[in-house]
C-alpha cells in the first residue's frame, strides 16, 4: 500500500517544530506502525534527511515507552492498543496519516515524536509505593486477600505509564495515571497504612507538575491501552477527600 | 586464576555460613561509599533500592526514559519459589535439583542451591510491596506448574508477572530516589568502564538527550544490564537491549562465561517479512493444550484445516511420547527447526509450525480455552489478524535468553575487583539451559538478597578510600576513548545504517550459532563475522551531529555485537559436546539426541579479551559435583 505521512519534526526543545510531508510507496499491511516508521527512516537516510526520532522499546505493548498521536488520537484508531501493537492493515491504501507527539505542558517535546514524561516518575516518587525495606516482609500467606480485591487491585496496577490518558484529555489531566496507582495500593491491605499520606502527596505532585484538572470527560479511559477505568479517578477523589478531612 | 569463592561445608549451610562470616560496613560508614548501578530491571532496581535503604549513596542509570520500562517488564509466565504451598513435595533441594538438571549439569551446585534457598523470601518481599499475585478463593496465593517440573511452584500475576514484579522494584527504587539515597539518571547509556589500580571505579555514560559525555566515579560498580539475545536481531528482547555494557567491561578485563549458550524459545510468532524488527513471544503455557504439527508432505499449500488428521505429523508426540508437546524449550525448538529445515515449514515464508487447539477445544469447549488463554488469543489476533479458535496458530523459535554472561564468583563479583554483575547479565545459575520462571527469580534474588551481603565484604575495605576523583587519568583516557569511537562512527558516512549489518549478523548467528552448531559452520561464521565487521567500518552510515540520535546509539551497540558474536562462535566451537541449548551436530546419539561429555567438558568456559585481531583466551573453571551425580536428561 501507499501512504502519505505528515509528521511533526522538531530538532530540539529549543527550536520550533513543523509538520513535514513524506510518501511511502510500498508498505506491507502486516507491518506494525513502528516498523512502518523504520522503513520510512531507512528511506529518509538514503535521501540524506535526518530520520524521525520516536520512542519505543519492547514493541509488544507492555513497556509503555511508545506512543504518538495518529490522526489526532493517542496510539491511533484501535481501542486498547499501543502504537507498537497497531498494524498497517488498519489503514487504507493511499491514506494520509498525521503523526504528532503526545502534547501536554507537563510533557515537553524533546525531539520530533519523543517527549519527556519524567513528571510521571516524580508523581510515583512522591508516594506511589509501600514503605517496606528489603528484609522486613512477613510471610506472604500471613495476610489473606480475597480474589475480587486482588483482581481489582490488579486492574489498576496494569497501567503502563504511557501517557495516552494525558494526551487524550482536553485539560491534559494526569488523573487516570495517578489514580490508578493510588487505587492499586489503597485496595490492598499492605497499602492501607500509608493511604492518606500517599494520596495527598501524589495529588499535590500531580498539580505541581502542571497537569490540568479532571473535568470527567472520560476521554482518558477511551484512549488507555490497558483499559484503566475512570472509576479509579472516583476512588482517588474519595481517598483524597477522606484524607483531607481526617487531617483537619 | 578463577577462584569461585564457594564457602566450605554442607550444601545447605554454605550461604548461612557466608552471611555470618562476611565483613560488614557500619551504618555510619555507608554514607561514605558511592556505588554505581547500571540497569533498572529487576536486578538493578532491587540492588539500588536495597543499597539505598541501607544508607549507601547510589547512582543508578538506564537507557529507557524511565526505570519502569526495563525489559523485565515483558516477562509473562511467572516466577518460581519453593514455598510448598501446594503440599506437593516441593523443597529447596528439589528446586535446586530441578534447576541443576534443567541446566544439564553445567552450573555450580552452591549457586543454584542458594537461588532455591532465597526464593521463598522473594515472594514475601514482592507481596509486601503490593505485587498482586494470583490467589485462590480462600485468599491465599496460588501456584501453577511450569516448564515440565512435577510440582506447582510458579507464582504469577496474570500474564504480566514481570511487569508487576518490576513495578514493585521500581516503586522501591523511586522511594529511595525520593529519600535522596539514589540518584537516578534515565536516558543514559553506559559506554565505558573505568578501572583504577585494578579496581572498578566508575563509568563513562552518554546522556542520550543532550549528547553530553559524563564521568561518574564510585567505590564499586554493578552491571545489571540484562541479556544480549538481541544480537540475533530478531528476538523476543526489546529494541534497546544490548551487550555493550558487559562487552566494554570485558574489554577492560572482565571475563565472559559460556557466551554461546542462548535459549531459543519455541513459541514465538514467526517472522513475516524483511522489515520485521522483533518477534513476539507467546507464553509457553499454550503448549499445555496446543498440539504442535506440520504437514507430512513437504511444501503442502493447503490451508491447515483442510489437511486431514492422517496427513499431519505431530512430531513432538512422535519423537518424545512421554513428554509430547511439553518437552523442554531447547528440545521443542530444535525439533521445530529440524522440520523447517527439512522443508516442512508452513506459512508464507515456510518458517513456522502449527500450534493447534482444535482437540482441546473439542474436548474442553471453547469457553474453557478462552478462560485459560483469552488474552493470548487476543494478542495473537491483534498481531496476525487470525482467529486461533478456528485456525491453528503459527509459531516458530526465537532467540530469547542469554544463559552466558559476565563470569562471576559466588559473591557475584566479576574478575575485576569491585565490579559486580547481576541478573541476566551474569552467567551464573542456569547452566546450559534455563528453566521457565527461574530468571525473574534470579534477577530479584541477586539484587535483593545476595549482592547486598556480598558487596559489603568488598566495601568494608573501602571506607577510608575517600571519594573517587573523576579527574584521574583513567577517567580521562576512558572518556577520550568513548569520544573517539563516537566520532569515528559518525565520520564513516557510508551507505548502510546499523540495522543493515545487525540483520546480517543475526542471520549468521541464528543459522550457525543458534539451535544447532557444527565445527565447519562455526568456523565459516567466524570468518563471515570478521568480514562483516570490516564492511561495517567502511560502509556504516550514521547521521552526523545530532544530540538525540537513535542511529548513533544503534551503531555503537552493533559495533559491540560484531565482536561479541565472534566470541560466541569461538565458545561454541570450543565445546565439543552437546549440552542444554548448545547442540553440536557432531555430538548426538543415532536418534538425534544431545550427547553430553562430562569427562572432558564439565567446566565453565570463561574467555579473556586479547584484542580485536587475536583469538580470545580460554580459562576453565572445573565444575565439581559433590552433592548430586549428573544424570542424562531424557524426555523420551
Ligand atoms: C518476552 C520475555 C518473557 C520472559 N518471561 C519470563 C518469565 O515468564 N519468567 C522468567 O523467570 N523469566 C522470563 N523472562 C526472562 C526475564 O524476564 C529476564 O531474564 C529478566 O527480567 C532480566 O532482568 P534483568 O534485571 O537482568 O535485566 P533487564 O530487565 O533487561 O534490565 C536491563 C536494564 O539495564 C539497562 N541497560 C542495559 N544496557 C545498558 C547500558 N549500556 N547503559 C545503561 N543502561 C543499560 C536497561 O536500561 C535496563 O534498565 C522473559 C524474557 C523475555 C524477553
Ligand atoms: S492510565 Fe492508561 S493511558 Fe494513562 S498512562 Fe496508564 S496505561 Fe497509559
Ligand atoms: S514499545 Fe513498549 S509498549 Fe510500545
Amino acid at each position: 500500500m501507499r501512504l502519505r505521512l505528515k509528521i511533526w519534526r522538531q530538532e530540539s526543545n529549543e527550536i520550533t517544530g513543523r509538520m513535514e510531508s513524506y510518501e511511502l510507496k510500498e508498505v506491507n499491511e502486516e507491518m506494525s506502525f513502528l516498523e512502518m516508521l523504520d522503513v520510512l527512516n531507512e528511506q529518509l537516510m538514503q535521501q540524506g534527511i535526518r530520520p524521525v526520532e520516536f520512542d519505543h522499546d519492547c514493541r509488544e505493548g507492555i513497556c509503555g515507552q511508545c506512543g504518538v498521536m495518529i490522526n489526532g488520537e493517542p496510539h491511533g484508531p484501535l481501542q486498547n492498543t499501543t502504537t507498537c501493537q497497531l498494524h498497517m492493515r488498519t489503514f487504507r491504501d493511499g491514506e494520509e496519516i498525521y503523526i504528532e507527539p503526545f502534547r501536554a505542558l507537563a510533557f515537553p517535546v524533546k525531539c520530533d515524536l519523543k517527549i519527556d514524561r519524567s513528571a510521571f516518575d516524580r508523581i510515583i516518587q512522591s508516594g506511589g509505593f509501600i514503605s517496606v525495606d528489603t528484609g522486613q516482609a512477613p510471610e506472604a500467606n500471613s495476610t489473606r486477600i480475597p480474589v475480587p480485591v486482588a483482581e481489582s487491585a490488579f486492574d489498576s496496577a496494569a497501567c503502563i505509564g504511557c501517557g495516552a490518558c494525558v494526551a487524550a484529555c482536553k485539560n491534559t489531566s494526569a488523573a487516570l495515571f495517578t489514580s490508578a496507582k493510588i487505587t492499586h495500593l489503597a485496595k490492598l491491605p499492605q497499602g492501607k497504612t500509608e493511604a492518606q499520606e500517599r494520596v495527598l502527596h501524589m495529588v499535590a505532585q500531580m498539580d505541581a507538575e502542571g497537569f490540568g484538572h479532571c473535568t470527567n470527560t472520560e476521554a482518558c479511559e477511551a484512549a488507555c491501552p490497558q483499559e484503566i477505568s475512570v472509576l479509579n479517578i472516583a476512588r482517588m477523589n474519595w481517598e483524597f477527600n477522606k484524607a483531607h478531612i481526617m487531617r483537619k | 586464576m578463577l577462584e569461585s569463592k564457594i564457602p566450605e561445608g554442607p550444601l545447605e549451610e554454605k550461604w548461612n555460613y557466608y552471611k555470618s562470616h562476611t565483613k560488614l560496613v557500619n551504618p555510619a560508614n555507608r554514607k561514605k561509599i558511592d556505588i554505581i548501578v547500571v540497569g533498572t530491571g529487576l536486578a538493578g532496581s532491587a540492588i539500588a533500592a536495597s543499597l539505598g535503604e541501607m544508607g549507601y549513596r547510589v547512582k543508578s542509570f538506564c537507557f529507557q526514559d524511565t526505570a519502569r520500562r526495563a525489559h523485565s517488564v515483558a516477562a509473562q509466565g511467572g516466577v518460581n519459589a519453593c514455598k510448598n504451598y501446594k503440599n506437593d513435595g516441593d523443597s529447596v533441594f528439589r528446586m535446586f535439583y530441578d534447576t541443576l538438571k534443567g541446566g544439564d549439569f553445567r552450573s555450580r551446585e552452591a549457586n543454584v542451591y542458594r537461588l532455591a534457598e532465597c526464593s521463598a523470601n522473594l515472594i514475601d518481599r514482592a507481596v509486601a510491596q503490593g505485587v498482586p499475585f494470583g490467589r485462590e478463593y480462600g485468599g491465599y496465593l496460588n501456584n501453577r506448574s511450569f516448564g515440565g517440573v512435577q510440582v506447582s511452584r510458579t507464582f504469577y500475576a496474570r500474564g504480566q508477572t514481570g511487569q508487576q514484579l518490576l513495578l514493585g522494584a521500581y516503586q522501591a527504587l523511586m522511594r529511595q530516589v525520593h529519600a535522596g539515597h539514589v540518584q537516578l539518571s534515565t536516558r543514559h547509556e553506559m559506554l565505558e568502564l573505568v578501572v583504577i589500580d585494578g579496581k572498578a571505579r566508575g563509568v563513562i555514560v552518554r546522556n542520550m538527550e543532550t549528547g553530553a559525555i559524563e564521568r561518574h566515579g564510585a567505590h564499586a560498580v554493578v552491571l545489571a544490564t540484562g541479556g544480549f539475545g538481541k544480537i540475533y536481531f530478531l528476538s523476543t528482547l526489546a529494541m534497546g537491549c544490548n551487550g555493550s555494557a558487559i562487552w566494554r567491561a570485558h574489554k577492560k578485563g572482565a571475563l565472559i562465561a559460556n557466551p554461546s549458550w542462548t535459549q531459543i524459545h519455541p513459541t514465538s510468532l514467526p517472522q513475516s517479512g524483511e522489515y520485521q524488527s522483533k518477534l513476539t513471544l507467546m507464553s509457553e503455557s499454550l503448549r499445555n493444550d496446543g498440539r504442535i504439527w506440520v504437514p507430512k508432505k513437504q511444501d503442502d499449500q493447503r490451508p491447515p484445516n483442510q489437511i486431514p488428521e492422517e496427513e499431519r505429523d505431530y512430531y513432538l508426540e512422535r519423537r518424545y511420547p512421554a513428554f509430547g508437546n511439553l518437552t523442554p524449550r531447547d528440545i521443542a525448538s530444535r525439533a521445530a527447526k529440524e522440520r523447517i529445515d527439512a522443508g516442512y515449514g508452513i506459512g508464507p515464508l515456510k518458517n513456522a509450525v502449527y500450534l493447534d487447539f482444535s482437540k482441546a477445544i473439542s474436548e474442553q469447549g471453547e469457553e474453557k480455552i478462552r478462560e485459560k488463554y483469552g488474552n493470548l488469543f487476543r494478542m495473537y489476533q491483534k498481531i496476525t489478524n487470525v482467529n486461533a479458535y478456528t485456525e491453528p496458530m503459527r509459531i516458530s523459535p526465537a532467540a530469547h535468553f542469554s544463559m552466558g554472561g559476565l563470569w562471576v564468583d559466588y559473591e557475584l563479583m566479576t574478575s575485576i575487583p569491585g565490579l559486580y554483575a547481576l541478573g541476566e547479565a551474569n552467567f551464573a545459575d542456569h547452566g546450559a539451559n534455563r528453566l521457565g520462571a527461574n530468571s525473574l527469580l534470579q534477577a530479584c534474588v541477586d539484587g535483593y538478597f545476595i549482592a547486598p551481603y556480598t558487596m559489603a565484604n568488598f566495601l568494608a575495605d573501602e571506607i577510608r578510600t575517600g571519594p573517587i576523583d573523576t579527574r584521574h587519568p583513567a577517567f580521562e583516557a576512558a572518556e577520550e576513548q568513548v569520544r573517539d569511537q563516537l566520532r569515528m562512527l559518525e565520520t564513516i558516512q557510508g551507505k548502510h545504517p546499523a540495522d543493515y549489518f545487525h540483520r546480517q549478523l543475526g542471520r549468521i548467528l541464528y543459522d550457525r550459532c543458534g539451535l544447532s552448531r557444527s565445527a565447519p559452520g562455526l568456523e565459516s561464521a567466524i570468518t563471515d563475522i570478521q568480514q562483516l565487521r570490516k564492511e561495517f567500518y567502511k560502509q556504516l552510515y550514521v547521521p552526523r551531529g545530532f544530540a538525540i540520535n537513535a542511529e548513533l546509539e544503534k551503531a555503537g551497540r552493533v559495533a559491540d555485537y560484531l565482536e561479541l558474536g565472534e566470541l560466541m562462535c569461538h565458545d561454541a566451537l570450543n565445546r565439543n559436546e552437546s549440552c542444554g541449548a548448545h547442540f553440536r551436530e557432531e555430538y548426538q546419539t543415532p536418534d538425534g539426541e544431545a550427547l553430553r561429555n562430562d569427562a572432558d567438558f564439565s567446566f565453565i568456559a570463561a574467555w579473556e579479551w586479547q584484542g580485536a585481531n587475536n583469538p580470545p583466551l580460554l580459562h576453565k573453571e572445573p565444575l565439581h559435583f559433590e552433592f548430586v551425580t549428573p544424570s542424562v536428561r531424557s524426555y523420551k
